[in-house]
């Protein structure tokens, strides 16, 4: 039987642990031999975002060490997995052990949909959902057809949350960055403020009252805002609202 | 901070301007959305011309050798300048040599970047911009804040303002075409007093020896069919081999730009007018150096259309003047940091989202480029070495699972207990506009050993 590799981000791991616990819940429902690797940290993209090569590359290293002999990894997170599948290369160049791990790491949604074929989802959400489509899973790992392009839409996060009994999901105007953007957060902090607040208000005029996404970063970004200006939304993983469902 | 980020703090810091700002460069981008998505074969659109373009950077010497032969035959003499002074020395040459003081010119974002009005204003020639919104922001003696809408920050009470100042228009008078039929009958004298009309270069066809100019207002039509002299200044990168390929870049160009199927004047000059004479002055300005590099070759791609700009979040709530370069948004931020060492923080300006290059016609990776251009500034020693010091110390905690568990246990502990010790240095930066995270009290790696 072929072994997953949970990949938890550093920050999902110190942050926000239920993500990952459902996560890892979601994945043994479906009888999967699922191993979590306790050495693991960060794959680096802090420092290899910034520029910092040098920094970065060690930590890629680690991750390929981690995680070369699971047969798939899977993570709760776009981002991250884009980081090791598009961007590890620039970082310790063109290499067997790497084309090995990068092509069998997952996000989630796609590691559902793609390589499980889920194809029923059975469980309840009874709320106005509003989906953040986050730039990596949207325009690196291609989770969704971006609005810039003119091909036929697909939606892998829609495809499995929209069967949930009772969710009702919103349209938003645009698939624009919430400005998360990790380092952006901080260096840019009152423009990266602004186009969170101007997700937010997009989710807010659809009508939703959560709002959920791939990845934890956009959302911990957008949760603050929310938490701060006693906004009338929330935030959850969509490992979270997929987490009692019944997969098949 | 950054200068950008200071920049474009203040100009977030006004609500109301920046939502205004957002809308107004959003609604280009929606114009493109629907430009594009009206032509089934858009993506395909995308393919050839950016295949058009890296063939033709792969053999640009011959082609451009190929452009000054058929271009010399057609009657047109070429120039070359290996930088911006060598430019404008070239440019204010011809003028000296025809006795010209009065020249009109259109839209080119080359002559920005080598300062050719200023160089010129400084020797007794006077330099109209004839493209509406750059005639504005002469004006106002601002620079563009965006490539194809030189004045889209400016609001059209400011723009009235400004020509009633400038222009003697009515107090008050903010009326788009009241205003605009002013700046024509304006700009008409000019013309008519021109001796010599400058213009930029979307296109130089390599095979025929001419080049294309693309405008809305046929202003660069006006400059060359009234004065004897045209000097059309261009890029060396502007090269495309075949007149048909035209079929292509013409196509993505305008409804990229500004979703319409095509410009309203595409003029062809294939020559001098009768009597006249005809200048083609070619352009290096460190575009050789970077057809040398691999990884930012491709930018050099650029047609300019401004869709970067228009779908970039990080654009739209900065305005132009944050990036501190003629070209701002995210091609600016690619091309600016390899030209001058004062845009070293501009690759840092972008959330890195992707949407410029899924949105851009020659298909330039260019959230790529700007995410390989921080490699290159962090090489070069071009960024704040605290922050450099700072990743460091983070790079060996995450390297050391004992170290990450131990600073993981005590930036929750402090998060519950303390935030407020906290607020300095990035945290506090993260803190001033929102909450931070509610830490748990066990991470999820605390929890996996308790399970077991």
């Amino acid at each position: 039987m072929s072994k997953v590799g949970l990949f938890i981000p550093c920050y999902v791991d110190q942050f926000h642990p239920r993500v990952a616990v459902a996560t890892l819940g979601i994945l043994r429902r479906l009888g999967l031999d699922v191993e979590y690797p306790e050495e693991q940290t960060c794959c680096g993209q802090p420092m290899a975002n910034a520029g910092c090569t040098a920094e970065a590359a060690p930590l890629a290293e680690r991750f390929l060490r981690i995680f070369g002999d699971y047969d798939q990894v899977v993570a709760p997170s776009a981002s991250c997995v884009s980081m090791v599948r598009n961007h590890y290369r620039d970082l310790l160049g063109e290499r067997e052990d790497l084309r090995k791990v990068a092509s069998r790491t997952f996000e989630l949604c796609e590691f559902l949909v793609d390589v499980l074929r889920v194809k029923r989802v059975e469980g309840e959400f009874p709320h106005k959902v509003g989906i953040h489509q986050s730039c990596h899973g949207l325009r690196e790992l291609r989770l969704a057809r971006s609005s810039e392009l003119v091909a036929p839409a697909f939606d892998k996060v829609r495809t499995l949350v929209g069967q949930l009994q009772g969710i009702s999901l919103v349209e938003v105007q645009r698939d624009e960055c919430c400005g998360f953007g990790g380092g952006f957060s901080v260096d840019q902090a009152a423009v990266s403020c602004s186009m969170g607040r101007d997700r937010l208000a997009d989710h807010e005029r659809a009508g939703a009252e959560v709002v959920t996404g791939t990845d934890m970063s956009c959302l911990m970004h957008l949760d603050g805002l929310i938490r701060r200006e006693k906004r009338a939304l929330r935030v959850m993983h969509v490992a979270e609202l997929l987490s009692e469902a019944r997969l098949s | 901070m950054s200068a950008h980020a200071e920049r474009a703090a203040r100009f977030v810091a006004d609500a109301p301007r920046a939502r205004w700002y957002d809308q107004a460069v959003w609604l280009m981008r929606q114009k493109r959305d629907k430009g594009a998505s009206s032509v089934p074969e858009w993506e395909a659109l995308r393919e050839t011309a950016a295949a058009i373009k890296a063939h033709t950077l792969s053999r640009l010497a011959d082609y451009l050798e190929e452009f000054e032969r058929n271009a010399t035959r057609n009657g047109i003499q070429v120039h070359w300048a290996g930088d911006g002074a060598e430019h404008n020395a070239i440019v204010h040459g011809i003028l000296q040599g025809h006795g010209v003081t009065r020249v009109v010119k259109s839209k080119s974002m080359l002559t920005e970047e080598c300062h050719l009005n200023p160089y010129l204003g400084a020797r007794g020639i006077e330099v109209v911009d004839t493209d509406l919104g750059e005639r504005i922001v002469q004006l106002a003696n601002e620079p563009p804040s965006h490539i194809i809408m030189p004045a889209i920050h400016k609001k059209r009470e400011e723009i009235g303002e400004l020509f009633h100042e400038k222009l003697g228009t009515e107090k008050g008078a903010s009326d788009p075409t009241y205003l605009t039929h002013a700046a024509r009958a304006h700009l008409r004298q000019k013309f008519l007093a021109a001796q010599a009309g400058i213009t930029g270069v979307n296109f130089a066809i390599a095979e025929t020896g001419g080049v294309v100019v693309v405008t809305n207002e046929g202003n660069a039509d006006m400059g060359t069919s009234l004065p004897p002299l045209h000097i059309a200044c261009m890029g060396l990168e502007k090269i495309v081999p075949r007149a048909r390929d035209l079929g292509i870049f013409l196509r993505v160009l305008a409804r990229s730009a500004t979703g319409q199927p095509a410009s309203v004047y595409a003029t062809h000059f294939h020559g001098p007018v009768r009597g006249g004479e005809m200048h083609v002055v070619i352009v290096d300005n460190g575009r050789s150096a970077q057809l040398g590099s691999e990884v930012f070759r491709r930018s050099l791609s650029c047609i300019r259309c401004g869709a970067c700009l228009n779908t970039c979040p990080v654009y739209r709530r900065s305005g132009g003047y944050a990036y501190g370069y003629l070209i701002p948004g995210p091609i600016g931020s690619v091309l600016g940091p390899q030209r001058t060492a004062e845009a070293s923080d501009l690759p840092f300006a972008s959330s890195l989202c992707g949407s410029c290059t899924d949105v851009c016609p020659v298909k330039i990776d260019v959230h790529h480029e700007l995410l390989a251009l921080r490699r290159v500034m962090v090489v070069q020693g071009r960024t704040p070495p605290g922050k450099r010091t700072l990743l460091r110390l983070l790079a060996w905690v995450l390297r050391h699972r004992a170290a990450y568990e131990a600073v993981g246990r005590l930036a929750r502990f402090f998060l519950r207990r303390m935030p407020g010790a906290l607020r300095f240095g990035p945290v506090g930066a993260w803190a001033r506009g929102r909450e931070l995270p509610a830490a748990p009290a066990e991470s999820f790696r605390d929890m996996m050993r308790r399970e077991r």
